[in-house]
């Protein structure tokens, strides 16, 4: 499997990052490098291997389900780049 | 007065203890070699005050009977790591003046038994890297640099490793006592063995990640970087434990790590794994391993041939799962919440701005590869075939611990290297933490203790691997290698003269 211009566009598109025309063609080759390398898992036999889900065996702690956390709203807005009225802020969406 | 910076964490520890000296001359000493160490670029922030603070506070503990194992002792953090009202910024652009209100729950652990902080320390950018040189801050320099033929020191800047590159420039410079990393594929071994230091990454869920920059959540783990397996014992202890906000750490007792170090390894039976002996790997390299197959032989140790048959897929199978998590823990970075920002057209171009302005080259071709392996089509062929992979992975190890109790191998394929000479081949760059990934990607326990010089004068690591939440075999195997080693050499002080 290769990836081409329009698929590295398409991904970044996913990725939500910005990339200019010029760019596409090198990134391509990159990740191209890159994937062609990490083809060589192919030939591993997986079948009927279970996919890993956790890394050590321990089972999910239970608790109960309440409020123990919050209500320090100024807190959590003073890192935003901007914010108004008690909320963050961001371009408008709505036309 | 003496240069205490030339102290292991363990003899300040006693020092302070006995009241020879106190954690804020320890603390002081720290502070100015830190300025005179400027050029290595160790540290992204300095915090002086704080230091000092809290060097006071640590010596009033001490006065009242009150110490620990790191009360006192002038730690670096790295940038990773969320500290209350400091820069928090996982060396990225994008993450531009983020001081987070919450300390995380290693950092605060360490706060708790009375560590100092002298400061933030660089690395490679969101832990992506294997050399420091992804940093938005610069690259670090290693104090180590080769000796060339006529015996003098090489005018070139040595990469530190990475990705914990600025923590490892900064204890082996003797800038602070002791440094926090973090490990997702090897970031805190490979960095150790490139500057002489031992590193500890633990098991997968023994420190809570709560307040860690993620990368990878199924990968990433603290641990310690120390001068010796005594300081990390004596850290490490401090670092780990349960947390309720981490639904992965888990909640087993932290034991006294000092205590494991009993000298003894008679009868510790040590696995040699015949795939680690990698094509074109370097004679000094296999020579290292050969020899501390030799150390641990004389001790008292069984050697036994062991076979991780999966071995030369774990580095791929990585370069898949890590890829596939970061792309969607760094989907946060949208301009909205905390860091950069930068206007485009509408809410998408914000986005799509923000994220182009703020992520470096390596972070967005690993967002990339992400992306694209968690696409719809490709799925299956990609991230469910690699966590198949890792299964397999994880039982070669399991099957190789109902014969042996600890594993050796080399840290990495070769000593630091050039600034510069791998940063154009990514593959070549990941081929760095061939060693070290297996065992991550199996939630392992591992450690690099600092074995021996390459011909070039610069040092080299060798690594054990234990069994999951069996630190203590592994810290107990790793001193023996250690003595055994009798790594004495220092860098040369090259910096500071100006």
């Amino acid at each position: 499997m290769s990836v081409d211009k329009k698929t590295v566009a398409k991904i970044a598109d996913l990725a939500r990052i910005a990339v200019r025309e010029d760019e596409l063609e090198p990134l391509a080759a990159e990740l191209n490098n890159i994937l062609g390398w990490i083809e060589q898992l192919s030939e591993v036999n997986t079948e009927g291997v279970a996919p890993m889900t956790s890394v050590v065996e321990v089972a999910l702690p239970w608790r109960a389900d309440k409020v123990t956390d919050g209500g320090y709203r100024d807190e959590i807005l003073a890192n935003a780049p901007d914010s108004a009225h008690g909320f963050f802020t961001v371009p408008k969406v709505i036309e | 007065m003496t240069d205490l910076t030339k102290l292991t964490l363990a003899e300040a520890r006693d020092g302070l203890a006995k009241g020879d000296f106190t954690s804020r001359e320890l603390t002081l000493q720290h502070l100015s070699a830190m300025e005179k160490g400027r050029e290595l670029n160790s540290f992204i922030v300095e915090t002086t005050d704080i230091a000092l603070d809290m060097a006071d506070k640590a010596d009033e503990m001490i006065k009242a009977g009150r110490g620990t194992g790191m009360t006192g002792i002038p730690i670096a953090v790295k940038d990773l790591f969320c500290t209350k009202d400091v820069h928090s910024c996982a060396a990225s652009h994008i993450l531009d003046g983020f001081k987070p209100k919450y300390d995380s729950t290693v950092t605060a652990n360490l706060w708790q038994d009375g560590a100092v902080m002298l400061g933030k320390t660089n690395m490679d950018e969101f832990a992506m890297g294997s050399s420091n040189e992804t940093s938005y801050y610069g690259p670090v320099n290693n104090p180590w640099r080769a000796t060339k033929k006529d015996g003098s020191l090489s005018e070139n800047n040595y990469v530190p490793g990475g990705s914990s590159g600025g923590s490892v420039a900064a204890v082996a410079g003797h800038l602070a006592l002791a440094a926090t990393g973090s490990d997702t594929g090897g970031s805190i071994r490979q960095p150790a063995a490139f500057a002489g230091l031992v590193g500890l990454k633990p098991t997968y869920g023994r420190c809570s990640r709560w307040g860690m920059i993620a990368f990878a959540s199924s990968l990433d783990q603290a641990g310690p970087i120390t001068k010796t397996v005594r300081d990390a014992a004596i850290m490490m202890e401090s670092m780990a434990s349960y947390d309720d906000k981490d639904s992965t750490s888990v909640n087993r007792n932290v034991p006294n790590y000092e205590h494991a170090l009993t000298g003894d390894i008679r009868g510790l039976k040590v696995g040699i794994p015949k795939e680690y002996r990698m094509d074109g790997m370097p004679e000094e390299i296999e020579k290292l391993w050969q020899q501390g197959i030799e150390w641990m032989k004389a001790a008292g140790a069984e050697i036994i041939d062991i076979s991780l048959p999966h071995t030369k897929y774990a580095l791929p199978t990585y370069y898949i799962v890590a890829p596939a998590e970061a792309s969607s823990n760094l989907a946060r970075y949208d301009g909205v919440k905390y860091g950069l920002r930068v206007e485009g057209d509408g809410l998408s171009g914000m986005y799509k701005n923000t994220r182009a302005a703020g992520f470096g080259d390596e972070v967005k071709r690993r967002i990339l590869i992400g992306t694209y392996v968690l696409s719809a089509g490709y799925y299956d062929a990609y991230y469910l075939k690699a966590q198949k992979i890792r299964t397999l992975i994880a039982q070669d190890f399991a099957k190789a611990y109902e014969k042996v109790d600890v594993i050796l191998t080399p840290t990495a394929p070769s000593p630091a290297f050039a600034m510069g000479e791998k940063s154009n081949d990514p593959i070549a760059m990941y081929l760095n933490d061939v060693f070290t990934v297996p065992a991550s990607l199996a939630g392992l326990p591992a450690i690099s203790v600092p074995a021996g010089l390459s011909a070039d004068a610069l040092p080299l690591g060798l690594q054990l691997i234990g069994r999951a939440f069996d630190e203590e075999t592994m810290l107990r195997a790793a001193d023996v290698l250690e003595h055994a080693a009798g790594f004495t050499a220092k860098p040369k002080i090259w910096w500071g003269e100006k």
